[in-house]
């Protein structure tokens, strides 16, 4: 028998906020352990939540491009269970009446267009991070109240394909409206997914296995793909499937089973009263969010007339969409500035590993130096070590074209000089052209522009070359 | 007469006119204390360095003509489920019997700002779960009026330490009578306050949607000059209401000429003492003759509203009292994993009563239906009262169906153990304000309590009526013979 796979992603999402969740300590990564925490988010007696209303208008922004209906009412419950690094014996979460609902991320696989569905989206707050050293446990409460969004997708996924794609969607979304780095690598970002195998062609839904422990995108693929192919060998030794809780081994490559923790009952929260949100301020946030990637992928197809994949590219993130389409303003051939920022500049970014928002060559400075290239200033070659100077030193390229003296020589007179010197210098490789050996003229060539450094323009030099020898 | 024995009006003029200081008054606080407290036990926690300390630095801002506070200099108690910052703050449990709160609550902060001197935190049912103060890990109140009598509950410390002249004023927490109880029992003044009119913050919950924090005093006028400095908003507690704060002392008018009174009918039940319901009666009629109109009314959801009070009461403590698992603060028991460290932490830590609401909440709350149902009924209480309220200024009822019972007596019996709550309980849940006043003493001499309630934010009537009544009666300045006759 043939078998699909269901996937169900959970997403957990650090939201972007200076002060926590329900008090006004700070969100700052890397303080020292249990620096940034107050009676509130210590969890001590008498102390008592307040909501921070900027962390609603994250979630409410997440909501919106993920294509969710913003619930007018929502409210906020206590999930009871007890753990160390939960300083108050409950976590606030959204339980009973989430933020928003039946939301949707439309996925590009195989070229072809795929919706998941987002079942619903809630605030919770982050829980404090257990540090284990010499036989002892120790609690950070820092991280305890920070503000995180959780997002249960309806189980649409059916390959680890899909599931990096659906992640690379929502994250790139997240990130465009500015809720979150979205990275899973340092937390921001946390995934778990439901596995669970039918029948081809049948429509119900079988026992699921929840994997947890990844911790990069890749991860969670091979995590997948990993469980599937286990569901399948165990489906065929006919063995019963149990809903259990498993736990990604990286190492390994493999998914091992681990304690899992009883569903905790929750109560709604009387010390928090309902979130309710007027329609003013949910079109307010969503007057604020930008073009979403895929939107603006397709866009630029339409109006640069750049190829799918290099859109797909530029899109990536917002800043660097942003950047394009300054850099598109000043110079006109959509297509050269995407071969430029697509191999000089990300290639730059990356070595140097830092942010478009960090590059020190402007928009302005790109165009610019493009725009030399045109003018015949400097070659299409010489441009290529010319840009990796502006990207060290934030100069225009006129600039350093001058102060290195790095101009083109297109001068005809001055390459008529060089040109004779060489051939006077090499009356053999002059003899061997004659004799009807063609390559001797690339050999002179390269001679003419090692005496200029590589500044003489080499279709002049050719020219000059080929009307001396004849 | 001694100072102590001074309602806080009378010696903030004495202290005005410079006829006495702070120091004075704070010291023969504490000579009284010495004198009664092995007898009666109010307090868990005496403060009297610090007291002394802050006395003199009112004198000397006094001495420098500095501006201060009509309440400057007057020593008061604690119940001790509010946090002091510095001070123990254990809640009467031994699962906190060593917590140090390292902030203060709101309302103690307000009483710094006005200068007023603490002297102790008082004893309590733990985590103000029961009506006696019985409940305590530490100690068994005894009532000023009986010693082998309880003093009512939770509050029952605030109330025996002003009953017994060991403080001038007190604030107590009402989550279902918890005030207004012990002052019926002790003889003295309890305010419960509408809900979110006080601050919270840094109160220790005992089930947030009903606790409440107010006033414990000698009379009527105290309790408003208290209420001035303890209400209003408060940015800190998400329930707090922004509503206007008015001088409560300009609501003590001696005059009930055309007040609507209401009397429930629901209130007037079998199994109820005979001498609290003449008391009562007999109070009611006196305000018919000061002016008043007295009319029966019905409050017919009132027999649901103990049983919809314990399930939320339950289900709630059984989540406020989660914080408590030997992880940050408070009591650790030994143990040789996590698991064994929660049970064993939770089951030495928390006395019977406590673990016996928290089961019935756990199981509530994994019944949810049962919760919600709860809530349905609340509403109907509370559309019970907003109904009468239509046409009534206030309600007028018994505070407790019997006076003080003797210590031990219904230990055993849990569910009695509610029965001294039934006529408090609505108010928590409706959310509106309710005063106990003394109006009168059975004849074995034990105090009776007169409930005043009035909708939300009607504070003013409350204390217009009760200071009426006072005015035309003198219950609150009988004083019970401690030392001579016990
Ligand atoms: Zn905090």
């Amino acid at each position: 028998m043939e078998y699909e796979a269901i996937i169900g992603l959970e997403i957990h999402v650090q939201s972007k906020t200076e002060s926590k969740m329900f008090c006004s300590c700070s969100t700052e990564f890397g303080a020292p352990p249990n620096s940034q925490v107050c009676p509130v988010c210590l969890g001590l007696p008498g102390a008592l939540p307040v909501l921070n209303e900027k962390v609603v208008e994250q979630a409410v922004k997440a909501a919106l491009v993920l294509n969710c209906d913003v619930l007018k009412v929502s409210s906020f419950d206590k999930k009871i269970y007890f753990y160390p690094d939960l300083p108050k014996g409950y976590q606030i979460s959204q339980y009973y009446q989430p933020l928003a609902k039946s939301g949707y991320v439309d996925i590009k696989v195989k070229n072809k267009r795929r919706r998941v569905r987002i079942r619903h989206l809630h605030m919770e707050e982050d829980v404090g991070k257990l540090i284990h050293q010499k036989g002892m446990s120790l609690v950070d409460f820092n991280r305890a109240s920070l503000p995180l969004i959780e997002i249960v997708a309806e189980p649409d996924i059916r390959s680890s394909e899909e599931a990096g794609e659906f992640l690379m969607c929502l994250r790139s979304n997240l990130r465009y409206a500015g809720v979150s780095e979205c990275n899973m690598e340092e937390g921001s970002l946390r995934c778990d997914a439901n596995v669970s195998l039918r029948p081809l062609g049948t429509r119900k839904l079988y026992t699921k296995t929840e994997v947890k422990n990844m911790n990069s995108f890749k991860h969670v693929m091979k995590a997948i793909e990993y469980e599937i192919k286990r569901q399948k060998r165990s489906v065929k030794k006919g063995e019963a499937a149990v809903l259990h809780t498993r736990c990604w081994d990286p190492e390994r490559g493999v998914t091992v089973p681990m304690r899992g923790k009883a569903p905790a009952p929750c109560i709604s929260h009387s010390d928090l009263g309902p979130v309710i949100l007027d329609e003013e301020f949910i079109a307010s946030l969503r007057s604020q969010l930008p073009e979403l990637p895929l939107d603006r992928s397709e866009r630029f197809i339409q109006q640069y007339g750049i190829p799918a994949s290099d859109a797909s590219i530029l899109t990536s993130s917002k800043e660097l969409a942003d950047y394009y389409e300054e850099c598109v303003k000043l110079y006109k051939k959509p297509k050269v500035i995407a071969n430029w920022i697509m191999s000089d500049l990300l290639r730059e970014l990356k070595e140097k590993d830092i942010g478009i928002r960090e590059c020190k060559v402007s928009p302005e400075h790109l165009a610019e130096m493009i725009t030399l290239i045109d003018k015949g200033s400097i070659s299409g070659k010489m441009a290529k070590d010319v840009f990796v100077e502006m990207f060290e030193t934030g100069e225009k390229a006129s600039q350093i074209v001058k102060e290195k003296g790095l101009a083109q020589i297109s001068d005809k007179e001055a390459l008529v000089k060089i040109v004779d010197k060489t051939l006077q210098e090499n009356p053999k490789v002059v003899e061997d052209y004659k004799k009807g050996k063609e390559k001797a003229l690339g050999y002179l060539v390269g001679q003419v522009m090692k005496e200029t450094k590589g500044r003489a323009n080499p279709k002049l030099v050719n020219k000059l070359l080929e009307k001396k020898l004849k | 007469m001694k100072l102590n024995e001074l309602t806080a009006h009378e010696i903030r003029e004495l202290i005005r006119k410079g006829e006495v200081s702070s120091e004075e008054v704070t010291k023969s606080v504490f000579e009284r204390i010495e004198k009664v407290e092995k007898k009666i036990n109010s307090f868990v926690t005496l403060t009297k360095e610090e007291a002394l300390r802050e006395a003199r630095s009112v004198d000397e801002k006094i001495r420098k003509k500095k501006k201060i506070s009509p309440l400057a200099g007057v020593p008061i108690a604690i119940k001790d489920n509010m946090c002091i910052d510095g001070v123990l703050t254990t809640c009467s449990s031994k699962i906190l019997e060593n917590f140090r709160s390292p902030y203060d609550a709101t309302v103690i902060k307000r009483l710094k700002a006005n200068d007023l001197v603490f002297i102790g935190k008082t004893n309590m049912d733990e985590f103000a779960m029961g009506s006696s103060t019985e409940n305590s890990a530490f100690e068994i109140t005894h009532n000023p009026w009986d010693l082998e009598a309880i003093p009512g509950g939770s509050s029952g410390g605030s109330a025996a330490t002003i009953a017994s002249d060991e403080a001038i004023l007190a604030l107590g927490s009402d989550t279902g009578g918890s005030i207004r109880q012990p002052a019926s029992l002790c003889g003295v003044v309890g305010l419960k306050p509408t809900y979110g009119r006080v601050s919270r913050y840094g109160l220790i919950a005992f089930a947030s949607s009903l606790d409440q924090i107010g006033p414990i005093t000698k009379d009527v006028r105290d309790s408003a000059l208290l209420m001035n400095v303890i209400s209003g908003y408060d940015e800190r507690d998400s329930t707090s209401c922004n509503y206007p704060v008015p001088d409560y002392t300009e609501s003590l008018i001696s005059d009930v000429k055309g007040v609507k009174i209401g009397v429930p009918k629901e209130y007037f039940v079998k199994g109820m003492d005979e001498e609290v319901e003449k008391s009562v009666k007999d109070a009611i009629g006196l305000l018919e003759k000061l002016g008043a109109k007295v009319e029966e009314v019905f409050l017919p959801h009132t027999e649901y509203a103990l049983a919809t009070y314990c399930l939320i009461v339950s289900t709630e403590a059984s989540t406020d009292l989660a914080y408590y698992d030997g992880v940050g603060y408070g009591y650790r028991a030994q143990s040789r994993n996590l698991d064994e460290m929660y049970q064993n932490t939770r089951e030495k830590g928390f006395g019977d009563e406590v673990k016996r609401r928290i089961m019935l909440g756990t199981y509530v709350f994994s019944h949810y239906d049962y919760y919600l149902k709860a809530q349905k009924v609340r509403t109907l209480v509370k559309e019970d009262f907003d109904k009468v309220f239509e046409k009534c200024d206030c309600l007028i009822t018994p505070t407790s169906p019997t006076p003080a019972f003797k210590i031990g007596e219904k230990m055993d019996d849990p569910l009695r153990m509610y029965f001294p709550d039934i006529f408090t309980v609505p108010a928590n849940l409706a959310g509106i304000p309710g005063i106990s006043i003394p109006c009168g003493f059975t004849k074995k001499g034990l105090p009776v309590g007169l409930q005043i309630l009035a909708k939300p934010f009607a504070e003013e009537t409350i204390l217009r009526v009760a200071y009426s009544y006072e005015q035309n009666t003198g219950w609150h300045r009988r004083r019970p013979a401690i030392c001579d006759s016990q």
